[in-house]
């Protein structure tokens, strides 16, 4: 029996798709807070001649680092969980005042299935907080949707420079159980 | 380490760093530090933040990744630097040798009002450095040291660096840089050739 309870179809590569399309805009600099959500990618991007995985230990470091990579000509894209944006919060600053083209993809937690309630408080209001910081949301519930969401968004990012979050459903992923 | 005091005028400090800088990209940290990169004179080459607090390490981190050829240095105060302490772990993991952190250690929150910071009493932020894995760390509190780290930080490939100057407690009057972001990251980007548009 899995350990997670999966809304899964088995398949569907979107992490793949995902990576394909970071390495698409040469993304250069991919910062993260691990989420098991985000490990496939992340194995990729460590995997990845190209890409340069910065492992952190608070997710607003890669808020500021993304900032610093746009100013060196880099691109840069930002993984974490659903509790880590909270911690983004006064580092969005940056974002809005310098209009840095930044991409952040969340692994969602606190909502479907979620047994530990801990998680519930930042993943009910993870969609406003980046409202609140002018950051546009988009947000995949299913991995069928996974593909032409994050197309959509790296173009609103690279070639439109507008900020914006991929919000990775618990549904999707599959919640964790204990 | 040894006992060192803090006796250094901190304008005259970032002026030795910033004196013929050539290529070297700088990112002041907000307050004060701000103030003195802006008192060493303006420069396409010049990020200051007026705000991100914690947040300036790791923006040199990214700079210096993007741009190996380019030296890269973060002019901060150790209240900036202590909200944004874990980076230097996330820094010393990546490791690269053309960026260095000066710490402008007064050990006070000197733009609301002076109160004492962690250094003043408990923390070494040179210490804290060199067990986060920064390979080039050292405390400097005369101008010779400052002279050395000026010329050293010109290399691009002169290593990673961390270094806690310690400064005078004297509050100088601050000195205006712009605060428009946008247009101080394109000025940059421009300079360094990485304006796309």
């Amino acid at each position: 029996m899995s350990d997670r309870l999966v809304s899964r179809e088995a398949d569907q590569d979107w992490p793949g798709e995902i990576f394909a399309m970071l390495e698409h805009y040469d993304v250069r600099q991919v910062s993260y807070v691990p989420d098991g959500g985000h490990a496939s990618l992340i194995t990729k991007v460590h995997q990845s001649a190209n890409m340069r995985a910065i492992t952190l230990t608070t997710e607003e470091e890669g808020v500021a680092l993304a900032a610093g990579a746009w100013i060196g000509g880099e691109r840069s894209v930002l993984l974490m969980q659903s509790s880590g944006v909270g911690n983004c919060v006064n580092m969005l600053s940056l974002i809005r005042i310098c209009r840095i083209p930044f991409l952040t993809i969340v692994a969602m937690r606190g909502e479907w299935g979620e047994v530990n309630p801990w998680q519930v408080p930042m993943g009910s209001t993870t969609e406003d907080v980046f409202g609140l910081m002018d950051i546009r949301v988009l947000r995949a519930n299913t991995p069928s949707e996974v593909g032409g969401l994050i197309k959509a968004a790296t173009a609103m990012v690279f070639d439109g420079g507008t900020p914006t979050a991929v919000l990775l459903a618990q549904r999707l992923i599959g919640a964790k159980a204990f | 380490m040894a006992k060192t005091s803090n006796i250094l005028d901190r304008r005259e400090v970032v002026a030795t760093l910033l004196r013929d800088r050539k290529s070297l990209v700088v990112i002041s940290g907000l307050g004060s530090s701000t103030y003195d990169v802006g008192a060493a004179g303006d420069h396409d080459r010049n990020f200051y933040l007026w705000g991100a607090m914690g947040g300036a390490a790791m923006l040199g981190l990214g700079v210096a990744l993007a741009k190996p050829d380019v030296p890269v240095l973060v002019v901060t105060g150790d209240g900036e630097m202590l909200m944004g302490m874990g980076s230097f772990s996330t820094i010393a993991l990546q490791n690269p040798p053309n960026l260095t952190i000066a710490v402008l250690d007064n050990g006070l929150f000197g733009e609301t009002g002076g109160q004492p910071t962690h250094t003043a009493r408990v923390t070494n932020l040179a210490q804290v450095a060199k067990a986060c894995g920064v390979p080039n760390v050292c405390e400097i509190d005369t101008m010779p040291g400052i002279v050395a780290l000026a010329t050293s930080i010109r290399d691009a490939k002169n290593g990673l660096t961390v270094a806690d100057i310690k400064i005078s407690q004297d509050l100088l009057p601050r000195v205006m840089t712009s605060r428009a972001g946008a247009v101080l990251v394109e000025r940059t980007r421009r300079a360094l050739g990485t304006a796309t548009h």
